[in-house]
């Protein structure tokens, strides 16, 4: 015992007083939590700040991919801002859910009041806070760029909430059912071949048309097309990828519900 | 808390086999046994982490799965549940704000010894620091009812008063207690109650007193392989002997000065120098050993 002042035990009231806190309060001390969590993980920094700070500066300057015409910052901002989505949504996600399961983080929780629709609550609530400041970062570095955003904002609050809604369920399907190692390597492979596929950087209309199908189904192409029509172009409800990124949501939640392990 | 008949199984391997026992509001009860007796399964099954093959279980009145139950249970496991990363003050803090009327976390950290490590990651604390946080965080609710989950495994002597220290304190307080344990001694000290279980049965329960019983011994240590037979046949009848372990000698019989005469004569006479010869009670661990063997596991 190192204690410099020693406490009596008869200093503290043992006495049954038992209650559970408010759900609001317990999911604002849980999401408190897990956003110091993510903040203070320096490799996830990488993931959801760094990297596509450095991409978005490197591609907006340097004339490394033909994007046939235009502002190269106009197409670049929105596919950084969809690979942010990702990299908190699902790779952070993932791999901290996966190593809380490791740890019994999950296990020990599942003994407080804390209901489990209460923790996934708070993750979500961490997940929209961390998802805010990455969006605040790239839109003003994007901004400094010479970047100036088109379209109505709903349109991208509603991509970016379903974009979450998908990502998160892939993310939570992935940490609940391998173990924690396997999750963290596949979370970053995913991670990589998703920028390289998705429309982040690449145009995918330099795809054969046969591969564009396929890859126009993936939710980060869903996410960054989307947001690119609104975001460049200007355009209206963005339908079709709402509906691809719904349908990643419903599966993958729906699959996560029922596979995951939470030991 | 009453379990009856409870079974579990993993696989083909029966953990729990039909157990039953009932812990009394307010009390200190302690669940003994070897490795593998299945106490860490019961005592999960009871906090609602798992569910029974058969049997039923009763805590404070509900089923374990019931969420009205959380509240009111205060729960340590056997290692880890807490973020490498998180703080032990912050962890206390954000598990504080689970409950309605919580301990000052700042108090029980002061009360485990860990006020100067209150800014230290989970993972860079020693393991004795580890389970002093996680016994804080059973606790710190106000439970009604707290499992502990071999508390003082690997503490050091000094964070195992400080742990008893508690037990003691939530008991005062009239808070019930259930904890796992190997160490006799802390059982024997701690506990209102015992129940000794093996092979996912109940072999012995009752005060620690009741089963080490009234009877006295006479204890010596000597060389190995002494003819007990021979030494037997100089005591009155009724009495017993044997070496157990190998060079310590038990017996047992009507223990009173002329038993003490006796077996020094004996010894003398056989040129047996004897150490640590003593008159006591049976102890709880010579209890636990006749009950459960003394085959590792």
């Amino acid at each position: 015992m190192t204690g410099a002042t020693p406490v009596s035990v008869h200093a503290i009231d043992f006495s049954p007083r038992p209650g559970a806190a408010p759900l609001p309060r317990m999911v604002l001390a849980q999401a408190g939590a897990e956003i110091r969590a993510m903040l203070r993980n320096g490799e996830q920094l990488v993931l959801t700040l760094i990297i596509p700070v450095l991409l978005l500066v490197a591609f907006s300057l340097a004339p490394l991919i033909d994007i046939g015409g235009g502002s190269r910052v106009a197409f670049i901002a929105p596919g950084v801002l969809a690979l942010a989505v990702m990299s908190t949504a699902f790779t952070g996600q993932a791999i901290g859910t996966g190593f809380e399961r490791r740890y019994g983080v999950l296990k020990r929780l599942g003994a407080t009041p804390l209901s489990r629709a209460g923790l996934l609550l708070a993750k979500t609530a961490a997940v929209v806070a961390v998802e805010i400041l990455q969006v605040i970062v790239i839109g003003m570095v994007a901004i400094t760029l010479g970047w100036s955003p088109q379209g109505d904002p709903l349109w991208v609050v509603l991509l970016i909430l379903f974009g979450t809604a998908a990502f998160s369920g892939l993310g939570l399907l992935m940490a609940g059912t391998l173990r924690a190692e396997a999750t963290l390597a596949a979370g970053n492979l995913v991670y990589l071949v998703l920028l390289g596929l998705g429309g982040v950087l690449f145009p995918i209309e330099k795809f054969p048309a046969g591969v564009q199908h396929v890859v126009g189904l993936l939710p980060i192409t869903a996410l960054s097309d989307g947001l690119r029509g609104v975001l460049t172009n200007g355009a209206g409800l963005p339908a079709t990828q709402l509906l691809v990124l719904a349908g990643w949501a419903a599966v993958t939640l729906g699959l996560a519900a029922r596979t995951f392990r939470w030991e | 808390m009453e379990i009856r008949e409870l079974v579990k199984r993993y696989g083909r391997k029966t953990a729990v086999d039909g157990l039953k026992l009932t812990c009394r509001t307010g009390e200190v009860t302690a669940i003994l046994g070897p490795n593998g007796a299945g106490k860490t399964s019961t005592i999960e099954i009871c906090e609602g982490f798992r569910r029974p093959d058969g049997g039923t279980v009763r805590v404070l009145g509900l089923d374990p799965a019931d969420p009205a139950l959380k509240p009111r249970l205060g729960v340590m496991l056997q290692a880890g549940g807490v973020p490498p990363a998180v703080r032990a003050g912050e962890w206390l803090r954000v598990v504080a704000r689970f409950y309605a009327h919580p301990l000052d976390p700042d108090a029980l950290l002061a009360l485990l010894g860990l006020t100067e490590h209150a800014r230290t990651p989970y993972r860079r604390l020693s393991g004795g620091q580890q389970q002093r946080l996680s016994l804080a965080a059973a606790v710190i609710g106000r439970p009604e009812l707290v499992f502990l989950d071999e508390p003082t495994a690997g503490l050091d002597p000094q964070a195992r008063h400080a742990c008893w220290d508690v037990v003691t304190g939530l008991r005062d307080a009239g808070v019930s207690v259930v904890l796992t344990t190997h160490q006799m001694d802390e059982a024997e000290k701690l506990s209102d109650h015992v129940v000794v279980i093996d092979h996912g049965r109940v072999v012995a329960e009752g005060t620690p007193r009741e089963l080490t019983g009234a009877e006295r011994q006479l204890r010596f240590r000597a060389r190995p392989g002494l003819d007990v037979d021979q030494l037997l046949g100089a005591l009155p009848p009724g009495s017993a002997a044997k070496e157990s372990p190998s060079g310590h000698y038990i017996i047992e019989g009507q223990v009173g000065p002329q038993m003490l005469a006796t077996v020094t004569a004996w010894c003398a006479a056989e040129s047996v120098t004897t150490e640590d010869l003593r008159i006591e009670r049976r102890t709880l661990e010579d209890v636990f050993l006749e009950l459960t063997g003394r085959e590792l596991r």
